[in-house]
């Protein structure tokens, strides 16, 4: 209570008084109701839906019987499943550093003072406006007439395909996590880079005691949106590959897609016939918290190196 | 921030409990509605519902139509038929094309709906068994009687009409007859595989002086590449399952047919203007513009291609009907003298058993409306070409007229065995990677993984639907 008086001696007459606070606290649940429910019916339901289903068999969502796990026991006993798990991983570790690695350099850059800065940050943000179903097919024609030269072609082998995914998400998405970069670098402190200055760093010493300490926050971002983009990279998958080539593994009498991420994993399994759509549906579940896990941690680790400024 | 995310799942959890034990009384609760005629339905739904019902001839007109179009070619032409209908009787139809490739997806999430489609395609054994509860049995309806024939309908294993083919299409090697006479030869000469490669490789080799080559690109791109890996895959198929007498989805395959598909293969990829290294990125469109363009002589497409190379405004090809055939195609077979166009159909029309009963007899009438009415005929005739009803018209469509010309005539007509395929879509892709590896490099050894994506692939597939 004494506090809440201080509080209103000091700014009385401001627009957030407490009179004017203290029916936004009470009333702020039915203000916030509409939305809630918007998110409930748009997200909460289906995934809650999405979970029982993942234990059911069924055609239609309302007529779902229930059959325990043999849902998840396929899908883990699934060679394609395991391989486009590794598939995902490698290609997210790849994708993460290549991404990050290109966009801090490009934002850096772009930081100095240059002329045209601001045209090559559009220029470098252009991509990102292009959906992921065109960026693949388009890029799919060029490496196609490039790799023509060598009497070869994307779906040859999943090689091609990876390098293919990784250069395609890196023209995509670089100009995107440059702009985050671009905003932390602008907010480094400059009394900390002349204070640096005049101790005598020299240029890779700042860059590395005092700018990425300072960039942490963005780095968190950056790592975190390019962990959770490669894992559920989907569309650029189906247009540029669509998973292809296909192998036939002839000892475990399986067919793997060798360029097949996790999302299209799923999305082909559901197609099996309508006794996979369940399996379909356990793999999602799987997915999703492997997703989830893998970003939490990330932010853990990456949160405890941020600084405060 | 951590206690609102704690929050969050703990709601998520008693949520999820909930879901699931309201849930799992749902479907027990329908089961036997299942089971029951399917007239019982609306009744037990709503008792409003019976109102109109008793009032018979408010009844067809409180009933609305719902389909859910199979063929995104036809749109335009069912969108014009669907709204004359409704200026006529007052009856709404409703006419939803999927995406194409994307049927049983669109299909999956409109039937989970309500207002789900009263009329949609069932088009194979696969399809009847995934959706028979939700067909009706057709028998004795005004519309099934009007069926010319029987060879293109599904039945269940109880015997009933759960879905009628409602136009059947053919496909071969579409023939420019006018370029193959400018380079000397005619329809005539060709009648089995040694004389279709005597053309193929004569114009072949004169195709810088004739200005035009052999076949269009046979591209293996996902828009063009099922006119190989499912239409002429059906080759081999067809006669492997020809003469062991398959008459069901056999577990496994034997390949005797391989060698006959490898020939076609060569003769397509290496008597043409595209390079065989390169297939994967060509198009179906590329192929269809070389042949309306006149750049190619032979094209292997059906009878659907018509529309595109004749009639269409947009695409501008206006071939002369004159100028177009469609022949068998020959691969080396013993016998393949007598052999017709490759003829089926994977357009059933299934009426949604779990409609309401107005509903269900709207689209009856509607159904009925369109395979007996002037315009609807006119429509089917056009569009479709070959169809199966007693009042059908005479198509103006050259490849249907060879269709027909060829069945009257005696030829055997070789039947899509590709609709036994297990997993299609993954069988299909295994077969495409193994046949471009193949045609960039056409040792044996590649064409060993021809075989192996098609008979080993056949088994795994079988095994994991089945399994």
């Amino acid at each position: 209570m004494i506090s809440l008086r201080k509080k209103k001696k000091r700014d009385g007459s401001a627009v957030n008084s407490d009179l004017l606070r203290r029916p936004i606290r009470k009333w702020f649940p039915l203000f916030i109701l509409p939305v809630f429910l918007c998110f409930c019916i748009g997200f909460i339901w289906p995934f809650l839906q999405g979970i029982y289903l993942s234990f059911c068999t069924f055609n239609v969502p309302s007529d779902a019987e229930w059959v325990g796990l043999a849902n998840y026991a396929k899908a883990f006993t699934d060679a394609s499943f395991a391989h486009a798990f590794w598939y995902t991983a490698a290609f997210a570790v790849v994708s993460i550093i290549v991404i990050n690695v290109f966009a801090f350099t490009v934002a850096y850059a772009l930081t100095q003072k240059m002329r045209g800065s601001n045209l090559f940050r559009t220029v470098f943000f252009m991509p990102n406006l292009i959906g992921g179903v065109v960026l693949g097919y388009i890029w799919s024609l060029i490496f196609d007439a490039i790799l023509k030269n060598y009497g070869t072609y994307l779906a040859a082998n999943a090689t091609y395909g990876f390098w293919g995914l990784v250069i395609l998400v890196a023209w995509q998405q670089i100009g995107y996590m440059m702009i985050i970069y671009i905003a932390g670098l602008q907010a480094v402190p400059e009394d900390m880079m002349e204070a640096a200055k005049i101790d005598g760093a020299n240029g890779w010493q700042t860059l590395f005691r005092v700018t990425i300490p300072n960039v942490m926050p963005s780095i968190t971002i950056c790592t975190f949106l390019t962990l959770t983009n490669s894992f559920k990279m989907f569309d650029q998958n189906l247009a540029l590959t669509g998973g292809l080539p296909q192998v036939i593994d002839k000892v475990n009498k399986v067919k793997i897609n060798m360029s097949e991420l996790m999302a299209l994993n799923i999305y082909s399994t559901y197609n099996i016939s309508n006794k996979y759509h369940g399996v379909a549906q356990a793999k999602a579940v799987i997915f999703f918290l492997l997703v989830a896990v893998l970003a939490l941690s990330q932010q853990y680790a990456t949160r405890k190196k941020e600084v405060q400024q | 921030m951590k206690k609102l995310i704690a929050l969050l799942l703990a709601v998520m959890m008693v949520l999820s409990l909930v879901a699931c034990a309201a849930k799992t009384e749902e479907p027990a609760a329908e089961e036997p509605a299942a089971e029951e005629p399917a007239a019982e339905e609306p009744a037990a739904e709503e008792p409003a519902a019976e109102e109109p019902a008793a009032e018979e001839p408010a009844a067809s007109a409180a009933g609305s139509v719902y389909y859910l179009n199979f063929k995104p070619e036809a749109d335009a032409a069912w969108q014009a038929l669907a709204a004359s209908y409704t200026e006529q009787t007052g009856v709404p139809v409703k006419v939803v094309t999927a995406a194409s490739g994307d049927y049983d997806t669109t299909l999956n999430a409109q039937m989970g709906k309500d207002g789900a489609p009263t009329l949609f395609n069932c088009g194979n054994a696969a399809a009847l068994a995934n959706w028979d509860s939700y067909c009706l049995d057709l028998t004795g309806t005004d519309f099934a009687n009007e069926l010319s024939t029987d060879s293109f309908n599904l039945y269940n294993e109880a015997g009933e009409l759960k879905a009628a083919g409602y136009c059947y299409e053919s496909f071969g090697i579409i023939v420019n007859t006018a370029l193959l006479e400018e380079a000397g030869h005619s329809l005539d000469e060709i009648t089995d595989f040694a004389s279709l490669k005597t053309v193929a490789e004569d114009i072949h080799a004169r195709a810088d002086e004739l200005g035009f080559d052999a076949f269009t690109a046979s591209g293996l791109d996902g828009s063009s590449s099922w006119r190989f890996s499912g239409h002429l895959a059906n080759m081999p198929l067809y006669y492997e399952f020809r003469d062991d007498g398959v008459t069901e989805q056999p577990a496994e395959i034997t390949g005797a047919y391989m060698d006959n598909f490898r020939n076609i293969w060569d003769l397509y990829i290496n008597n043409a203007a595209a390079d065989p290294a390169s297939l994967t990125s060509s198009t179906g469109d590329e192929a269809e513009a070389q042949f309306g363009n006149g750049e190619a002589v032979f094209y292997q497409n059906g009878t659907w291609e018509y529309s595109n190379l004749v009639l269409s405004d947009d695409l501008g090809y206006k071939m002369n009907a004159e100028d177009l055939a469609m022949i068998p195609i020959y691969c080396g077979v013993d016998g393949e003298a007598d052999a017709g166009l490759c003829s089926g159909t994977e357009n059933c029309w299934a009426v949604n058993a779990q409609a309401s009963e107005e509903d269900i007899q709207a689209t009856l009438d509607f159904m009925y409306w369109v395979v007996t009415s002037d315009e609807g005929t006119a429509m089917l005739a056009e569009q479709f070409g070959s169809v199966p009803f007693k009042s059908a018209k005479a198509p103006e469509n050259v490849f249907c007229a060879d269709a027909n010309d060829l069945v009257n005539a005696g030829k055997y007509t070789v039947s899509w065995a590709f609709n036994y395929t297990p997993n299609v879509d993954s069988w299909r892709a295994g077969v495409v990677t193994a046949l471009a590896a193949y045609s960039a490099d056409q040792s044996d050894a590649n064409w060993d993984e021809v075989v192996s994506a098609c008979v080993d692939g056949w088994a795994i597939e079988y095994a994991t639907v089945n399994g």
